[in-house]
């Protein structure tokens, strides 16, 4: 007979935890209810909501759909409370493509559809490396089939770069580098001087042309999108070399930087935007006026290269001074340098910082309905204009600002994919 | 770093300037100068021969000549009479009025909101997040429409607020009547008052004057309590109770201005058709301020979210194990170290919020850029002037804020040996 006391011989199972602790009751006392002040956010918050919710669903959800002018739509709604979804249904089309002519709407979204193409190979490294051609070549095609008008105009342009290869062949065996300056001011004074006439001519010759639309019919988010895009993709190279430039040992280089970031970071977009509507025709030669839109790209490029190149700065300045040297002690001058192993850790600490740039410039298109274009903000002061729809403020703003929120916040996500991807650190 | 040293000085051949990294930079540096010289020297020129042209002279004799437009709201002495530099001397005012209160309550609403994201309350923290992404993705311009949009199209007229069963009522105890043509606050007013100093370009209120100058010695005072607490406490390991004298400092020197100066507050009411007495906020003005708000104090609470969790965990567990409070760890621990962080990022949103200002276009706020680069280029067609003076006025605004922020950002820095 065994005399030794009870000794258990397997594990009990442990018990279930108790029901406040865990499930749906866990979570809402761990995370709504664990304390005095907890519960007080708490029922703000829920009372926050409910005042919202009840104050703007039945307006939302009432809304109609169907009818052409903003009476029709209060006659339809018989004194109840509700949006008139209607203005968005009726113009879309306007707040997308501005006054582009109706028939010709095949082009923008043509042109749209192959950006995006153009864009993947810059986006997502996992697209075959082929497509940068194509990325390459999209500004020509893109601006073709937005403005239109004789196809050899692109194509002379594309003549440029190899105008230069020519020079720079023919003065390598004398000297390489006077070969690449004299290259680049040879393609310069070929778009400058040669292209226009060289394009007129063959467009005489062989009639190859689309139907021209002028600036003044470009609109909507169409137009945001075309300055936003250009001087996204212009801003960041500019904004790298101002960078460089104002850390550069040169002390002329940097002084000419280091006031150009300065001046442009001051002073506000609308200064400049209306420095580009009024005052360009001062500073250029008498008798030149060049395209409104391209003027707000040049001033949204350089105010955004500004920012960017603090940005960027603050990336080189991150990095630490070992790589410098290590890049030295390879042997590397400065340019590889730059290329191989400064700028790529420098570009990935400041993406956050890139595409708040990027965010804010995207933005920023929205001020040019101050000096006159018709941007989405510019179209529903027009829309409101008109007898049918006077007098309707909030589903126009809303339908405005939910596509800017789309856009910029894709943006935003992006950069934290891309930030994710791009790390390299173990931590 | 110089290959090629050993090239002997004597043999100087033309190439080198561009292959000899002695002599590279300067080739360089010579012509970005020379590119830039050219560049000025044309743009001056075609500027020159544009002005003939047109038949205009360079001059900014305009700013002393009569104005003759009215502007409707500004803080000095200014009639259609006065001139057009005091036109931009009322819209620079303004715009530094809405600067300055911008500034302080995106501040306030940044760092509630920055804190509340990090709240441990899932609801809190969804919600101003929703707050923060919502203001930060969508383009000011259409946030000051709409709130502008919302003054005049969705607060009651100021009739509602009249008779026995009147449809809206004043805030506040009624003291702040919002209405649809803008806001009404009390104003300040003094029975005794000192009267006005004439500085020859406007007049300073020697109340304003006295309340500042007292509020500054109060602020002496509790500094030097609080340096002599200090010194107690290094000496003798106990800190001295300051609380009720700091309370004293500011409360006696304020209650003993407010009597002498017999200070009370003005009330709107409800006179005739309008409201009368307080203080009157446009509605651009309101929906300016509201705006620039909640917009930069969305950024400034993901700055003010960055800079607390740039804190490593350690630092809290640290104090924690001194055996300090959560109140005293976030205070002594927590937020002079985010503070280095948080302050460069804050100096770009002040100095953003004064250049958005100049948004107050979109809804008719007599600004700078309203009086200055509105109306005054538009009347003397003196585009080039006004917008060089304009431009030039913003950079000085900037410059000065990010000195003294940058002054303030020296002071709190980690200091390094």
């Amino acid at each position: 007979m065994d005399q030794s006391p009870f000794v258990r011989k397997e594990m009990l199972a442990p018990k279930a935890a108790p029901v406040s602790e865990t499930g749906a009751v866990g979570w809402i006392r761990q995370n709504l209810f664990s304390g005095p002040l907890n519960i007080l956010l708490t029922v703000i918050s829920v009372a926050v909501i409910f005042w919202v919710v009840t104050h703007t669903a039945p307006w939302f959800l009432n809304g109609v759909w169907k009818a052409s002018s903003l009476v029709e739509c209060r006659e339809i709604l018989n004194g109840a409370t509700g949006a008139c979804w209607a203005v968005i249904t009726e113009r879309w089309h306007q707040l997308t493509f501005g006054f582009y002519p109706p028939e010709l709407y095949w082009r923008p979204i043509l042109a749209f559809v192959l950006m995006l193409v153009a864009l993947a190979p810059v986006l997502y490294p996992s697209v075959p490396r082929g497509m940068f051609w194509f990325s390459l070549l999209y500004p020509l095609i893109g601006f073709w089939l937005l403005w239109g008008g004789t196809l050899w105009l692109p194509v002379v342009v594309l003549l440029g770069p190899l105008v230069g290869y020519v020079v720079y062949r023919m003065l390598r065996s004398y000297s390489s580098a006077l070969g690449m300056i004299l290259g680049a001011v040879a393609i310069l004074a070929f778009w400058m001087w040669l292209a226009g006439p060289l394009s007129k001519d063959l467009q005489r010759i062989f009639p190859l042309a689309i139907r021209e639309v002028p600036s003044r019919d470009f609109g909507g988010f169409m137009l945001s999108i075309i300055i936003g895009v250009t001087g996204i993709a212009l801003s960041l190279p500019l904004g790298i070399v101002l960078a460089l430039g104002r850390k550069s040992d040169m002390f002329l280089i940097r002084i000419l930087s280091i006031g150009f970031i300065e001046f442009v970071r001051g002073v506000p977009l609308i200064a400049l935007l209306f420095t580009a509507s009024l005052l360009l025709n001062y500073f250029l030669p008498p008798g030149t006026n060049f395209d409104i839109i391209l003027r707000v790209i040049i001033m949204v490029t350089l105010f955004a290269a500004a920012y960017m190149a603090e940005v960027v700065r603050g990336g080189l300045a991150a990095l630490p001074r070992g790589q410098y040297e290590a890049a030295d002690a390879l042997g590397l001058d400065y340019w590889r340098a730059q290329r191989l192993v400064i700028m790529p850790q420098a570009l990935k600490i400041s993406i956050p910082g890139i595409v708040n740039t990027f965010i804010g410039l995207f933005k920023d298109t929205t001020l040019v309905v101050f000096i006159g274009l018709l941007d989405p903000i510019g179209l529903s002061n027009s829309i409101r204009a008109n007898a049918a729809w006077n007098g309707i403020y909030w589903e126009l703003f809303i339908f405005i600002g939910l596509c800017f929120f789309i856009i910029c916040f894709g943006m935003s996500r992006y950069s934290l994919w891309l930030e994710r991807k791009l790390k390299t650190d173990h931590r | 770093m110089t290959p090629g040293t050993d090239a002997r000085s004597g043999d100087f051949r033309l190439s080198m300037l561009l292959y000899d990294t002695r002599y590279r930079s300067f080739t360089l540096q010579f012509i970005a100068l020379v590119l830039v010289a050219l560049a000025g020297w044309w743009l001056v020129a075609n500027t020159v021969a544009n002005l003939k042209a047109l038949g205009k002279d360079f001059s900014f004799g305009f700013l002393t000549v009569r104005s003759g437009y009215d502007i409707n709201q500004r803080l000095i002495e200014y009639t259609s009479d006065s001139s057009h530099g005091r036109a931009m001397l009322v819209g620079l005012l303004n715009t530094l009025l809405l600067a300055a209160l911008s500034c302080v309550t995106a501040t306030i609403v940044g760092v509630f909101a920055g804190v509340l994201r990090l709240s441990e309350n899932w609801l809190i923290s969804r919600l101003i997040g929703f707050y923060v992404e919502i203001f930060r993705n969508i383009p000011l311009v259409l946030w000051i429409l709409l709130i502008f949009a919302v003054m005049t199209e969705s607060m009651p007229p100021p009739n509602a607020f009249r008779g026995e069963n009147a449809t809206s009522s004043m805030l506040f105890f009624d003291s702040v009547a919002i209405t649809n043509r803008g806001v009404y606050v009390p104003e300040p007013l003094f029975d005794r008052s000192l009267g006005n100093i004439d500085l020859g370009v406007f007049l300073v209120s020697i109340d304003l004057l006295a309340i500042i100058a007292v509020l500054s010695v109060c602020f002496w005072a509790w500094r030097r309590l609080k340096t002599q607490a200090s010194a107690v406490q290094n000496a003798t390991g106990v800190r001295p109770t300051t609380w009720w004298k700091s309370i004293l400092i500011f409360v006696v020197p304020l209650v003993a201005l407010k009597l002498a100066l017999g200070f009370h507050l003005g009330m709107p009411e409800l006179r005739g058709f309008n409201f009368a007495g307080g203080t009157y906020m446009r509605n651009s003005f309101f929906a300016m301020w509201v705006a620039l708000t909640l917009y930069t104090g969305a950024f400034i609470a993901e700055t003010v979210r960055g800079g607390i969790l740039a804190i490593s965990r350690g630092q809290s567990e640290a104090a924690f194990a001194l055996g300090l409070r959560p109140g005293r760890t976030m205070s002594l621990v927590i937020l002079p170290q985010a503070l280095r962080v948080i302050i460069p990022p804050m100096i770009s949103q002040y100095l953003n919020i004064t250049k958005n200002t100049s948004l107050a276009l979109a809804v008719g706020y007599m600004d700078l850029r309203a009086t200055l680069g509105g109306i005054t280029i538009n009347q003397t067609g003196r585009e080039l002037e006004g917008m060089l003076l304009l431009m030039l006025t913003y950079l000085v605004i900037s410059l000065i804020i990010s000195m003294v922020m940058n002054w303030y950002n020296a002071r709190v820095r980690l200091k390094e040996r």
